[in-house]
């Protein structure tokens, strides 16, 4: 690599932190140079995380050195083929709510924009951190963001309900700093890959406490994963989120599942002598009972923000069964889940918002006075309402149809191809142990129910009876959702490369040789 | 002696911040994270072994046995806890009012359990 290139593995971090510190000096009231800006900054960071994705292809993994300290005493960076997915994945996602929220959403509160680059910051160190430690402190950084664009909007709901968001992550937080203390004790290490190479030599008396450190960091990534029982904040605090905010919301549940997959297979997997594979069945289970959960709550929801909350439920139950499986194919089918599945609850937290609009009065009124005082389309180009009227609502059902077959799993969008994927790795090794059974039913099932739940609250917003007003959208608001379900559309027509991608990710996740080996020899 | 005295204050902490948690009272959520958070940090520097009356930092030039100082890597952890769950509590606190604001009471869900 060149000097330039070098520095690329930071920069999906020092770009968000130098924009939202910068964002914060401009005055509140010009939103257009804010929203500028933020973009700029979001498309910047896109370069960078395309940049970056092309390039973790070639090696193990590309390390960083802060402070060009070797890895066991300082802090590294690590960038391999899942960090650089996840850091893209994160980044498109920001990119469509940023757009949508430049509508209407970013005026609704106190800087929105800085809110969002911060997070984006949190995201990518959490993806790209090689370090304990650093990866709490990520962790804190996204959740602060976070704590804000729950609020954004403020509102009884929403205070309510960021109450305890907030209370339960600081708790989950305590419980991370105490297993990674613990852990701290018995390896004296936090370096994730110096502890992967160290985890087999402790000592038979200190695996209990060791265990015991991971059990509890466990827990703290799986609250953020909304793992069955420690998910009962997540469909209120998302639904009560404003629609950017929920859109972004979608991938941080993945931060709790990459960090289980990342951290868990590293320290816990072959060379980890008596400890190899603990927690495998638990995480198994418990994706299990949270596949069953979330599917029961996809049923049980009326309203579709309580649908699309649930519908992270599924695809974390769904993950966490498939990596605590064990199998790389399982892994990497998942990955590609991952990716559909996130990008299709993005999308359609998104939409809930412009249908909803048709659904409630309240929100149209509220949308009509705003342009009587010229609030709305200062910089928007608006769509063309008046006989092109239909196409909105065309539109409209359409993307909410293409959302229920990314929920779905169905052709021909790539949630069927991440599910068949899946079956097809349970179905491999012989015989098939009967959890396999189980989640490959559950997963057939889990599927059935997005369909019903999302026909039935189509039906009754699109084909429901009476007159209801039509809901005024703008193009920018349409557009980014029109964006994400163009690139599921291409996730699938592309489905080959980003498989063998994504193999190559997971198999570099179930041996991580190479990434162990890259981080502590990383050259001066 | 020291080691009881250390493990009797964590696990005091720790056990009134839990109860605390878990009462129905926005005010004595926020107390109980802060006592549950100076037992984590108590629990923190204690993992790195205690040590009375040993410096953390070698001095330039001279060699070192490291068993001579005390482990400089908790300490420099404690402090990023501190201050990470000082911020929060304060953050929290604001969201407390906010909540106090919006639905009049001072319960977790917002409003009061039905006698």
């Amino acid at each position: 690599m060149s000097a330039g290139l070098d520095h690329l593995v930071i920069a999906p971090i020092v770009v968000p932190l130098a924009t939202g510190a910068l964002l914060l000096l401009i005055d509140e009231r010009r939103h257009a140079a804010k929203a500028a800006l933020s973009l700029a900054s979001v498309l910047a960071q896109l370069a960078a995380a395309m940049a970056l994705v092309r390039l973790a292809d070639g090696a193990a993994a590309l390390v960083y050195r802060l402070g060009d300290w070797p890895a066991r005493f300082g802090i590294v960076l690590v960038a391999d083929r899942l960090s650089a997915v996840m850091v893209l994945l994160s980044v498109v996602l920001a990119l469509a709510a940023l757009l949508f929220s430049i509508a209407r959403w970013h005026r609704a509160g106190p800087r929105f924009h800085s809110l969002v680059q911060f997070l984006l910051m949190g995201l990518s160190g959490a993806f790209l951190t090689g370090d304990l430690f650093n990866l709490f402190v990520f962790f804190e950084v996204l959740l602060a963001a976070s704590y804000g664009l729950a609020l954004h909007g403020s509102g009884t709901a929403r205070v309510r309900a960021s109450l305890h968001y907030i209370a339960v992550n600081l708790t989950a937080s305590l419980l991370f700093l105490i297993g990674a203390s613990l852990i701290y004790s018995v390896a004296g290490t936090l370096n994730m890959a110096d502890l992967a190479a160290r985890a087999g030599a402790v000592a038979a008396g200190d695996r209990a406490l060791l265990e015991a450190g991971a059990g509890l960091l466990a827990i703290a990534f799986l609250v953020k994963a909304g793992m069955w029982p420690l998910c009962f904040w997540l469909p209120e605090t998302y639904g009560a989120a404003s629609a950017p905010a929920g859109a972004l919301f979608a991938i941080l549940t993945k931060v709790g599942v990459y960090s289980v997959a990342r951290v868990w297979l590293l320290v816990f997997g072959d060379a980890a002598g008596d400890s190899a594979g603990f927690g495998g069945a638990w995480l198994l289970a418990g994706g299990i009972v949270t596949l069953t959960y979330g599917l029961l709550g996809v049923l049980a929801s009326r309203e579709m923000s309580r649908l699309a909350g649930y519908s992270l439920l599924v695809s974390s139950g769904t993950l966490l069964a498939a990596i605590g499986s064990g199998q790389p194919g399982a892994t990497a089918a998942a990955l590609y889940y991952l990716v559909a599945s996130t990008i299709g609850v993005s999308a359609f937290y998104l939409l809930i918002e412009l249908v909803e609009r048709a659904r409630e009065p309240g929100a149209d009124v509220l949308a009509v006075t705003a342009e009587v005082f010229g609030d709305i389309g200062d910089e928007a180009p608006e769509e063309e309402v008046g006989p092109a009227i239909p196409a909105t609502m065309a539109l409209l059902g359409l993307s909410f149809a293409c959302c229920a077959l990314l929920l779905a799993g169905l052709p021909p969008l790539p949630g069927f191809v991440g599910k068949f994927g899946l079956l097809a790795a349970l179905l491999e090794p012989e015989p098939i142990p009967l959890t396999a059974w189980m989640l490959l039913v559950l997963l057939l099932v889990s599927g059935l129910a997005a369909i019903i739940a999302m026909g039935r609250a189509g039906v009754r917003v699109f084909w429901g009876p009476g007159e209801r007003a039509i809901p005024r959208v703008l193009v920018i608001e349409i557009a980014p959702i029109v964006f994400l379900l163009a690139l599921t559309g291409a996730l699938t027509v592309q489905a080959g490369p980003a498989m063998r991608y994504l193999e190559a990710a997971a198999k570099s996740l179930h041996a991580p040789d190479g990434y162990v080996e890259a981080v502590l020899k990383a050259p001066r | 002696m020291n080691e009881l005295v250390v493990a009797l204050a964590i696990g005091v902490l720790a056990g009134s911040g839990t109860w605390l948690l878990l009462r129905p009272r926005t005010f004595q959520v926020v107390i109980g994270l802060s006592l549950l958070s100076y037992a984590v940090n108590l629990f923190i520097v204690a993992m790195g072994r205690l040590r009375v009356g040993a410096a953390p930092i070698v001095e330039a030039g001279a060699a070192a046995d490291p068993a001579a100082f005390a482990d400089p890597l908790p300490q420099a952890l404690v402090l990023t806890a501190i201050v990470i769950s000082f911020a929060m509590t304060a953050l929290l606190l604001v969201v407390l009012l906010a909540a106090r604001g919006y639905t009049g009471t001072d319960h977790v869900d917002g409003r009061e359990p039905e006698e």
